[in-house]
């Protein structure tokens, strides 16, 4: 995955293609970094709806404009299939060391306090990939959208580039309209949460089943997390006090639990997934942990950083 | 790249907000117009809009695509000076003692070609209509003998190599005919709409 909180690879490879094939992607800066370091040795074929974004942002050398279901396949007719296994290879090396690094600490802590990639890991054991999970804005959305395993297409539901805190709630209820045979699993943060929780009361009326999954960091994480990194720590206004999460839930008529001991988590979450109603599940995590791997701001993509030591 | 003089002329339709639309195009940029005009054109219910502004092409390249994705716009053309044929229309008010008094202001109206529009008693009003050189000349040289006010008229322009698209636009205009702008009909029945 590309982005600013994508994986190491794919970064730090687009700056060493020589071929690069986007379709249906609009370069949006949080995948370049700063543009005059992104792939500026790559040949660049892009394919998009829309021509507006076409040479918008990264100068094709090949403009392909139309619907991608209908222009790519007259491009693969075009090729024969052939393997490249050094090139994947490399992938596989740098997959290899973001899991040492990075992954293995995020979704199995040692230390006392839980952490959101620890939360998603024990979610996908329970969903086994099959649920559809809306997620808010802000660093549960990174560890959400990297770490959570999806088996069929429209189960991630965000707001991605358009980034609106307050999102995640009245989308889940949109999503378990939308197809009532898949559990729907909101996973929002305890900023984004308090923009829209008036929504429990669209719940309590019209009832669909919705699984709430609060990771309450008691701050702005993302905004804190850049103050960290990049302004000495300097934090100004992003600690935030929240109600008692359950309790609002409990005067909407929703049931639901706070949990922060690691003991607890499954249980808990299984309890919320067996449910046959509404459920909010609010889970204390860390407090100042940090999302990596990161492209630093202002910085090329093959600049990303694996952990805060190395900015 | 330099800042160069574009003018970029956009077919639409005629609807009611359009230009709000897009001249906010232009404002989120912060791009400054130097010039605006709308006017019908030759096909029924095509309207043109003319703008005016100083920036580097790449910029300009860009502006069009995102006037183009506006629905109601059918194409947006961006042309240098040298690709179009325009005029801009300028009116200068003038004491009328000055020009009884000095001969020279008299010979230098007559140069420029400036025609009387209103002569009144304390002051007349010329009109010349050419570029903006002419022009911005014309009132320098007029300063001194007292020029009372003066207003420029946007530009308007006819693109040099435009057939073309102007065929295209008569045969979508019979295929498919523009609809008449409904002003707001409610605009003159307050009594009869109902308000809290």
């Amino acid at each position: 995955m590309l982005g600013m909180h994508g994986n190491y690879g794919p970064n730090v490879l687009t700056n060493e293609c020589d071929v690069l094939i986007a379709i249906g992607m609009r370069f949006d800066d949080r995948v370049t970094g700063r543009l005059d370091k992104y792939a500026r040795q790559a040949k660049v074929i892009h394919l998009d709806i829309d021509p507006a974004e076409i040479d918008k942002n990264v100068i094709a050398d090949i403009p392909v404009w139309g619907d991608c279901k209908e222009t790519l396949p007259i491009l693969t007719n075009l090729v024969e299939q052939k393997v490249y296994p050094q090139w994947l290879q490399k992938f596989k090396d740098y997959q290899q060391k973001e899991e040492e690094k990075v992954i293995y600490d995020e979704l199995n802590p040692t230390g006392e306090v839980l952490t959101m990639g620890e939360v998603i890991r024990v979610l996908n054991e329970l969903t086994e990939g099959n649920a559809v999970i809306v997620t808010d804005v802000g660093q549960h959305q990174m560890v959400a959208c990297r770490y959570a395993k999806y088996n069929q297409t429209k189960s991630n539901i965000t707001s991605g580039g358009l980034g609106t805190m307050g999102f995640a709630l009245p989308a889940a209820i949109g999503a378990a309209y939308g197809d009532p045979s898949r559990t729907t699993v909101a996973v929002i943060g305890d900023g984004g949460f308090q923009m829209t929780l008036q929504e429990l009361g669209t719940i309590m009326q019209f009832k669909p089943n919705v699984k709430i999954i609060i990771l309450n960091n008691q701050f702005l994480g993302m905004v804190r997390q850049w103050q960290q990194l990049f302004n000495e720590k300097r934090y100004s206004f992003v600690d935030i006090q929240s109600p008692d999460f359950v309790q609002v839930a409990k005067g909407f008529g929703i049931p639901g639990k706070s949990i922060c001991k690691r003991e607890d988590l499954k249980t808990s979450l299984k309890e919320m997934l067996e449910s046959k109603e509404s459920f909010l599940l609010e889970v204390m995590v860390g407090k100042e942990n940090n999302v990596f791997p990161m492209v630093p701001q202002g910085r090329g993509v093959a600049e990303i950083v694996l952990s805060k030591e190395e900015i | 790249m330099n800042k160069q003089e574009f003018t970029i002329t956009v077919y639409t339709e005629n609807q009611v907000g359009l230009l709000n639309r897009i001249a906010i195009i232009f404002s989120r940029r912060k791009i400054n117009i130097e010039s605006l005009n709308t006017s019908p054109t030759e096909v029924d219910s095509v309207h043109r809009f003319t703008i005016v502004i100083n920036e580097i092409e790449e910029v300009v390249k860009k502006l069009c695509r995102q006037i183009e994705k506006q629905v109601e716009v059918l194409k947006a053309y961006y042309n240098t000076e040298e690709e179009i044929v325009w005029q801009e229309l300028a009116l200068y008010k003038v004491s009328t003692d000055a020009i009884a008094e000095k001969v020279k202001v008299e010979r230098l109206l007559r140069e420029y070609g400036a025609r009387a529009v209103a002569i009144r008693k304390d002051y007349t009003v010329f009109e010349t209509t050419g570029h903006r050189e002419e022009t911005d000349n014309l009132i320098k040289a007029l300063e001194p003998y007292g020029l009372i006010e003066f207003v420029r008229s946007a530009r308007v322009a006819i693109i040099k190599a435009s057939n073309s698209f102007h065929d295209r636009l008569k045969e979508f205009e019979k295929k498919e005919p523009g609809e008449e702008v409904i002003e707001n009909e409610y605009l003159d029945k307050n009594e009869e709409v109902f308000t809290m």
